[in-house]
């Protein structure tokens, strides 16, 4: 098979992140599919951090047990990830630091010879990795050049001194396929919420989605949007609604300790009916946990958050291409619907790494709300049969518009009335069963594998890209649901058809879906959980597989 | 001036000889008379947190925001940021800015925002049935605190003049036409304005001949200067026993957030195509 894996380490501070990005677009221009699996620890410089490469033929989205190269820029890349070397794994390893066997080379004097600065020692065992790998320079130069910003032409002369160091040990074949761009799902996420016609996010740093801000920061002046980071989650989410109720299409972005800040705002959300899409990116919990590392702890939360009961709608993208997709019908259904919409992410496919294909995303635009007519009368909160008020925006002569936390009647004031109560309670709740309806006429539940098995593995989020290629080995069919709420019972049981054993695997400790199965009434026989911080890699879940098979 | 225009068929459900009547009439007289001075009330809106105060959202017929406790801030910075020809005045209680979302006061202020702030600050919870708030006296007897409090009050004006306010006034519920002035002030001001009100609570805590003996106008006062501003802010501390000036203390021109924030308006701008071209840079 046409596949290479590698692992390059070093302390934080190193440029690991960067030199795995570069590596991975130089095998990218071979036409192969990326992953990049990024490990850091919760600090600044220092420490330990790896990234690991994958390319195949086909896209991947997770990292195998073993690697082809160990890139080592310190002794703990070498003493760490022992487990991960196997016969023929070439190491390559900077000899003034790190004791190993496999090819050395004296990044020391590289640099010092070509008065570079210490970080470049990454632009240095670049270059010997494609010569290793049999990648011709030129390729290696172009890469380099189109994402080096500052000195060039010296990391250049670097970068070719760590080539000439080395020989060729390995052989990859070009594929004659289109060469796509690598993209973060938090990247991919971005874009969707901008495509779906975004015009401001508003966050508070948090990992695993302070990059979301970086990026819409950084994207701002191209889209015209305006990108703000107030003074804690709470004025997130308030300024979000405060958007909101002028028309301006809005998002925010966190991890579970902001978003608890945030369920205040999601309750009144829900209660002033004013729509605002959450990205929620889960870590292991409780409380700081392990902020650099990820988790699926917090569906059971985002699914039940807030006082009070309200609609709202709950998406779990599996991929980066999902990620770009649901995040636009995400903005686009929270409008029409006049609702709350979290897109429930994860460290893992926020911040891995994939090849990104915009035309199997699906064609999607952005979406008008429903607007007032201008007669009769303008009511915020005029009750209607899907439940949904048409909506008018400050400025507006002919226009008084008051929403509320409180109950309140249709004009938006106040009320403790017996009849409005329940008649406003049923309105709001009454939006979830037409979304729901809607949501008949998108695919809400995707079966992949072999879907005559009658075994399954049901998965949701960043483990659909592992459950599948896994699955292959036992062939065995795989569904994931990409809608939670409002749950899609419907496609859920036509994708379950001739089923006999369902196997959940989730990274958590409970198994937040397969309860949640088990509440729609769907019998879950195994769970496979991982909370360890770690993805799946492809051989643990293969052989976690076999277990529950048996 | 007729002010009826203004009024809504919401019930008023404020005791009888509330301080809260005195602040609804004055805004409703400043709104009329700015209206008549070439304001469209379809350019006003209202927000409020939750308290007795916050009615103020239900009893004025302009565009409101009923915000939840101590958040009227936020979104009325977000509201101002998304149209810089709205005008934004946030109601709020001392529980509410005080007191639980007293970060977003102080971040408006540093901001300097362009957005009013106007505390009904009665100094104690009312809604809740009379505790203890930020600004209480030492040795308040609330019903959280049947011994007294522990703790000395907070200055607000200090705290508002040290975090970049551009406009910090006072006025009790008393002085409609102080009031009103300060209103139509405080809205037109370019920047953050805090009108703190010392306002009666007719059931809690009625202060009304406390106000009326030591409230006095400020006059030969230079707004302007910062340390004048803060020795007639230092007078009175909320706890001791002294004069209360009463009107504008500070005033300054300064750039607001809206202004350094916003950049000129892109070209409407083909979204799918834009981020075709940035996925190149990803190759």
């Amino acid at each position: 098979m046409n596949e290479i894996s590698l692992l390059i380490g070093g302390k934080a501070g190193f440029g690991i992140d960067t030199a795995s990005l570069i590596i991975a677009r130089i095998l990218n221009q071979l036409g192969l599919r990326l992953y990049i699996y990024r490990d850091y620890p919760s600090l600044i410089r220092g420490g330990h951090t790896f990234s690991i490469v994958r390319a195949a033929e086909k896209m991947i989205y997770a990292h195998r047990e073993k690697v082809d190269f160990l890139i080592a820029l310190n002794q703990d890349t070498v003493d760490l990830h022992r487990d991960k070397i196997k016969d023929g794994t070439i190491i390559i390893y900077d000899s003034d630091t790190v004791k190993s066997e496999g090819t050395g080379i004296s990044l020391g004097k590289i640099i010092q010879e070509e008065n570079a600065p210490e970080i470049m020692r990454n632009t240095a065992v670049t270059g010997a990795f494609s010569q290793a790998a049999g990648i011709p320079w030129d390729i290696t130069e172009k890469v380099l050049k189109n994402n080096i910003a500052k000195e060039v032409d010296l990391n250049l002369k670097v970068a070719r001194r760590g080539f000439d160091a080395v020989g060729t040990l390995f052989k990859l074949e070009p594929q004659k396929e289109k060469i796509l761009p690598i993209l973060t799902g938090n990247e991919a996420l971005s874009l969707g919420l901008i495509r779906g016609g975004l015009k401001n996010y508003v966050a508070y740093p948090m990992t695993p989605c302070s990059s979301v801000l970086h990026f819409m920061a950084s994207a701002a002046p191209d889209f015209g949007l305006k990108v703000l980071h107030p003074e804690s989650e709470i004025s997130v989410i308030l300024m979000a609604l405060g958007f909101s109720y002028m028309g301006e299409k809005t998002a925010v972005g966190t991890s579970g300790g902001g978003f608890c800040l945030m369920v205040e705002g999601l309750s009144f959300s829900g209660m002033s009916e004013l729509p605002v899409v959450i990205i929620v990116g889960q870590r292991p919990g409780p409380s700081t946990g392990l902020p650099t590392y990820s988790a699926q702890t917090e569906l059971s939360f985002v699914l039940n958050a807030g006082q009070g009961e309200f609609s709202r709608l709950v998406v779990a993208p599996g991929d980066a291409e999902e990620a770009y997709y649901l995040s636009a019908l995400c903005l686009n259904l929270s409008w029409k619907y006049q609702l709350p919409a979290i897109i429930l992410t994860d460290k893992n496919l926020s911040e891995g790494a994939y090849s990104f294909n915009i035309d199997s995303a699906g064609e999607i635009n952005e979406e008008q709300p429903l607007m007032w007519g201008r007669q009769p009368v303008y009511k915020r909160y005029l009750n209607t049969e899907t439940g949904v008020s048409p909506l008018a925006f400050v400025p507006d002569k002919d226009a008084v518009i008051k929403i509320n936390s409180y109950e309140h009647d249709e004009s938006g004031i106040t009320t403790e009335d017996v009849q409005l109560t329940k008649l406003m309670q049923e309105k709001r709740l009454r939006k979830e069963k037409y979304l729901s309806e809607e949501l008949e006429k998108y695919k809400t539940v995707e079966v992949s594998g072999n879907k005559q098995s009658g075994i399954v593995l049901v998965c949701w989020g960043s483990n659909k890209g592992v459950c599948i290629e896994a699955a292959g080995k036992n062939n065995l069919r795989v569904i994931h649901p990409l809608v939670l709420r409002p749950f899609p019972i419907t496609q859920f049981q036509q994708a379950l058809q001739g089923v006999e054993k369902i196997i959940c695997v989730e990274n958590n400790a409970g198994g937040q879906l397969a309860d949640l199965l088990n509440l729609h009434g769907i019998r879950v026989d195994a769970r496979i959980l991982k909370y360890d911080g770690r993805p799946f890699t492809l051989e643990e879940l293969e052989s976690e597989i076999e277990k529950a098979v048996k | 001036m007729n002010t009826e225009k203004l009024n809504t068929y919401a019930r008023n459900d404020w005791c009888p000889g509330c301080g809260n009547f005195g602040i609804l009439n004055a805004f409703k007289q400043a709104l009329t008379e700015l209206q008549a001075e070439g304001l469209a009330l379809e350019n006003v809106v209202l927000l409020s947190g939750i308290g007795q105060h916050a009615k103020m959202a239900d009893y004025v017929n302009v565009n409101s925001f009923y915000s939840i406790h101590g958040r009227a801030i936020p979104p009325a910075e977000a509201i101002r940021l998304a149209n810089t020809g709205v005008k934004v005045v946030c109601f709020s209680g001392d529980g509410d800015s005080y007191g639980e979302g007293i970060e977003h006061l102080i971040f408006a202020a540093k901001r300097n925002a362009d957005i009013s702030v106007i505390v009904h600050n009665n100094r104690v919870y009312a809604l809740t049935t009379g505790q203890y708030t930020p600004t209480s006296p030492l040795g308040y007897k609330g019903r959280s605190t049947p011994q007294g409090t522990k703790e000395l009050p907070l200055n607000p004006l200090e705290l508002m003049l040290a975090s970049g306010a551009t406009f910090i006034a006072r006025s009790t519920s008393q002085g409609i036409a102080q009031l009103t002035d300060l209103f139509k002030q405080a809205i037109m001001h370019r920047g953050f304005s805090l009108v703190d009100i010392l306002q009666v609570c007719v059931t809690y805590y009625n202060m009304y001949d406390f106000y009326h003996q030591r409230a006095y106008d400020l006059k030969s006062h230079d707004p302007t200067d910062y340390n004048q501003a803060l020795h007639k802010i230092r007078e009175w501390d909320y706890n001791s026993d002294s004069p209360i000036a009463t009107g504008i203390f500070y005033r300054k021109e300064a750039p607001t957030f809206e202004e350094r924030f916003l950049t000129p308006a892109a070209q409407p701008i083909d979204r799918g195509k834009k981020i075709k071209e940035l996925l190149e840079k990803y190759i």
